[in-house]
């Protein structure tokens, strides 16, 4: 199991008339893994799964899905796998079950078989007890469920998550992410994008997009070393982030100052990643007056602050 | 009830809107001041959408009554609603008209004059990092640079009071963040908004922020204030075999919720059986280090959604 690879992807390319979308992407995904693939909108996520899906003819490159070439054999691939769509439909008017048994009947399933997997993805993902409920009347988190069930009915090997839980509370969030790892578990390898940064936690790799390349690959943790090293601290005061960032964006060993909701985050290297030097730091300007009320905290880097050291340094926007 | 020196830009009280069997709403009042952002949170389902439609007049309440400015709008006519923007979660854009002729339009539509139209589109179009797409057709947009475009042209107007049903789903974080500068901004010059958002940092940075749960607001009040009121103690919870630990965790009768933070869980327990739990994960049969954590905003939502509510009142109560 381990070593073998259920996509391979070397110099992906894809064009729309002067515009390239993607740019030479190249990785690999091994079985049972959860793979992450994160980006700025418009970096070329989509694009990306679209042809992986063999929705979409690569301009140049070449990619197996499955064991099937994505331009030679798109229809072996669409076998294959399973796609959740940022913009899913399902028959609103109909139930949960019956959404299911039409999607199984699209599939070719019939009978008993047909049966079964509507049992088996009403399982996985958690809505036996919402099979006789009417579409239109469930939450969104439940929907969404609703959505990648039904991709899963005729048992591909991989399935392609494109922003699943896009508007989803924090709860549902976690609900769906327990039926991908138990999909992963089971030996399904999982293709994901979001926007939810504390999700990609849960892939075993993450990929990163910015214009259409593929500008970091690694796991959570190796990613976190290599964009956001040294030390973070949480730093809080009185008047908010932006006073944070005017009395220590020039001190020398700060690298970077983020706001995040009222408090900053502040990565430094060097001596003030000692804790006594940093709190000397903020104790003197809070005597001064410009950090009235600070506190800090040691806080672990997140991948949202990988996010914002790869993604935000390649824009020219007001800082 | 609250009351201010100025008074409240949009104002509903004792909202209640039934749709066949199901209270959607049920007793909801809000006020927002000018310069006030607040933001409405609550799981799928809780009512946020209905309460919005409301707000701005889409959807007739059962009972109860909005105020724009002190005007109540079923007897004031249009006048006292024009005033106010409003965003639903799906937005409809010319699909066939690129990103830049989308935003000309609506800026058209909104009776701006040229110069204000050109100083704006162009913001817009830098804080959404749309630039280098305006000359794609709206339906050739992936979601999340749908979701910015509207949003672009629903800023595109400065309305006293906005209306933004989940504005930022699909949006990446840097978007995110940028497009929060810009709120900032616009309430910063008066705007009173008032906004949906399934993301509880952004809840956090809201001024206000009431918690919608079965059609009520189970919770009102600045996002600190809520934090600080919470009862509730969170951990950070590290395991090498993380989904062993959240299986064991998840079986605890002390948990109340528990989330996913960084590599690791974050756990909220019973303040009252703090002790016991922490004395269970010192020998809990996969091995975990606990930290106590100070409570934030996720974790108030958390535990209030977790904890048992009286259930919604019959329609007909």
């Amino acid at each position: 199991m381990s070593g073998e690879h259920v996509i391979d992807v070397t110099g992906l390319t894809k064009r729309f008339g002067a515009f390239t979308a993607v740019d030479g992407v190249d990785f690999d995904v091994a079985r049972g893994e959860i793979f992450g693939y994160l980006g700025a909108n418009g970096a070329g996520k989509s694009t990306t799964i679209r042809m992986l899906c063999g929705l979409l003819a690569p301009s140049e490159g070449h990619a197996t899905v499955a064991g099937a070439d994505i331009a030679r054999s798109p229809e072996r691939v669409k076998r294959a796998i399973g796609y959740m769509s940022q913009r899913f439909s399902l028959y609103l008017d109909l139930s949960v079950e019956e959404n299911l048994r039409f999607f199984a009947g699209a599939y070719g399933l019939s009978g008993a078989r047909r049966e079964a997997r509507v049992g088996a993805a009403l399982a996985l993902a958690n809505l036996s007890d919402r099979r006789t409920t009417v579409t239109r009347e469930l939450p969104g988190g439940l929907r969404q469920r609703l959505a990648l069930a039904s991709a899963l009915l005729h048992e591909p090997s991989i399935v392609f998550l494109d922003e699943p839980t896009a508007g989803v509370d924090p709860a549902a969030r976690r609900d769906f992410w327990r039926v991908i790892r138990d999909l992963a578990r089971g030996g399904t390898t999982v293709f994901v994008t979001t926007h939810h940064l504390d999700e990609a936690e849960y892939c075993a790799r993450v990929g990163l997009m910015v214009d259409g390349r593929l500008v970091a690959l690694d796991t959570p943790s190796g990613l976190k070393r290599t964009h956001v090293p040294g030390a973070m601290w949480a730093v809080e005061c009185e008047a908010g982030p932006r006073a944070i960032r005017a009395a220590l964006e020039d001190v020398e060993g700060v690298v970077e100052i983020e706001p995040f909701g009222r408090r900053a985050h502040v990565r430094v290297r060097g001596e003030l990643e000692d804790s006594r030097r940093f709190e000397v730091l903020v104790a003197a300007h809070c005597n001064a007056g410009s950090l009235r009320g600070a506190h800090i905290e040691k806080v672990e880097a997140t991948l949202e602050d990988v996010f914002l050291a790869l993604v935000g340094d390649t824009r020219g926007g007001p800082t | 009830m609250i009351t201010y020196t100025a008074g409240p830009a949009i104002q509903a009280d004792g909202l209640v809107r039934s749709f066949a069997q199901t209270r959607a709403v049920d007793g909801v009042s809000i006020a927002v001041r000018p310069g006030e952002l607040y933001g409405l949170v609550g799981p799928d389902g809780a009512g946020k959408s209905t309460t919005m439609r409301m707000l701005v007049g889409l959807v007739k309440p059962d009972r109860g009554a909005v105020r724009f400015g002190g005007a109540d709008t079923s007897t004031a006519g249009s006048g006292a609603r024009e005033a106010v923007g409003y965003m639903p979660q799906q937005y409809s854009l010319y699909g066939d008209l690129s990103v830049a002729e989308n935003l000309r339009f609506f800026g058209r539509l909104f009776g701006l004059t040229s110069a204000e139209r050109a100083e704006r589109e162009a913001r817009l179009l830098a804080v959404t990092r749309l630039e280098c797409f305006r000359d794609r057709r709206a339906d050739a947009l992936s979601g999340g640079m749908y979701k910015k475009l509207a949003l672009a042209c629903a800023l595109l107007h400065r309305p006293r009071v906005l209306v933004l049903d989940e504005p930022t789903n699909g949006v990446d974080p840097v978007s995110r963040r940028e497009l929060w500068d810009l709120l900032y901004e616009f309430v910063g010059e008066g705007m009173a908004v008032l906004l949906a958002t399934p993301y509880m940092d952004e809840a956090a940075r809201c001024h206000r922020v009431g918690l919608l749960h079965h059609g009520r607001l189970i919770a009102e009040g600045e996002p600190a204030s809520l934090v600080r009121a919470f009862v509730h103690a969170a951990f950070a919870v590290t395991a090498a075999d993380r989904d062993g630990a959240e299986a064991l965790i998840e079986a605890r009768p002390e948990v109340i919720a528990h989330s996913p933070q960084g590599s690791g869980l974050r756990v909220i327990v019973d303040s009252a059986a703090r002790a016991s739990f922490e004395a269970w994960a010192a020998t809990a049969p996969v091995p975990m280090v606990l930290e106590a954590m100070a409570p934030d905003f996720e974790d108030v939502f958390l535990g209030l959604v977790a904890a048992p509510h009286d259930a919604p009142e019959e329609a007909d109560a």
